[in-house]
């Protein structure tokens, strides 16, 4: 206990960075023998705060757009960054993923189950959810024309093993 | 790569490893591309390879089910492993799609 340790990362706001940014996290929580369900927890909800930076903050699709069928070529469709920001105290881990973007008007709103701005994207609307489920603490900062900031609380490593839970 | 197959008016889509926005959009592309095209009736979503999914992934689920749906179709989940079947209890899925526990033929 009282062990202190931090990490920032910051990239470019495309899709291909997702994989990685949520890797990332995983493997800078491992010091705290997370249970694999918290691994797989902790990977989801990151996964779901960067995609949201990048579709709805910076309204990128795909990350790179692809350009013509034969030989596609990939270029940023927007500029911006997605940061993230990790601090691990004691058995607690604190994520924030950051844009400068566009900004939620209405963040209440935007947290509801289901509700999304963007339903062509088919991405269910669940993002916030999960992230609320599958971490312990979430609080969303957001401004309108400067970005939004997500963040997540989540304890490691000591919850027991539910069997059942179902 | 026969990620996608179709079997007796049954698309079979190989999901890869990780099922997220990066990947869904190419996924329920080509797999609407099937529907259309090839007279398909059910979709069987197979997650063998699957490790990891996100919501993006229950995105192509509910999308390929309300396409298939409207002529009776139904959506069939293979192999979901223990985290997928979470994410599809939480999310609701697992009411409208088909989840199958048991091997079942399919050959």
């Amino acid at each position: 206990m009282g062990m202190k340790n931090e990490m920032t990362l910051e990239f470019d706001a495309v899709s291909d960075n997702e994989s990685f940014a949520r890797v990332a996290v995983a493997a800078f929580a491992s010091s705290l023998n997370p249970t694999l369900e918290e691994v797989a927890d902790l990977k989801t909800a990151v996964s779901e705060a960067v995609t949201n930076a990048i579709i709805h903050g910076y309204e990128n699709f795909y990350g790179y757009e692809r350009q013509g069928e034969a030989r596609p070529a990939y270029r940023p469709i927007h500029e911006g960054k997605v940061k993230i920001h990790c601090l691990l105290e004691g058995d607690v881990l604190q994520v924030e993923v950051s844009d400068r973007g566009k900004g939620i008007e209405d963040v209440e709103k935007a947290m509801e189950p289901l509700f999304t701005t963007r339903p062509e994207l088919e991405r269910s609307g669940m993002g916030f959810a999960f992230m609320e489920a599958f971490m312990d603490d979430l609080e969303v900062e957001s401004s309108p024309g400067h970005g939004t900031c997500v963040r997540m609380v989540k304890k490691l490593g000591a919850t027991p093993w539910l069997e059942g839970e179902d | 790569m026969d990620e996608f197959q179709v079997v007796d008016r049954c698309l079979l889509v190989r999901l890869p490893e990780e099922v997220d926005h990066h990947k869904a959009g190419r996924i329920s592309e080509k797999a609407d591309w099937y529907i259309m095209k090839q007279d398909v009736e059910h979709v069987v979503f197979d997650f063998e390879d699957t490790r990891f999914m996100d919501s993006s992934g229950v995105g192509i689920l509910m999308g390929r089910y309300k396409k298939i749906s409207c002529f009776g179709g139904k959506v069939y989940i293979l192999h979901a492993d223990r985290q997928v079947k979470r994410i599809l209890k939480l999310s609701g899925m697992d009411k409208i799609v088909e989840v199958v526990e048991e091997e079942k033929e399919w050959e």
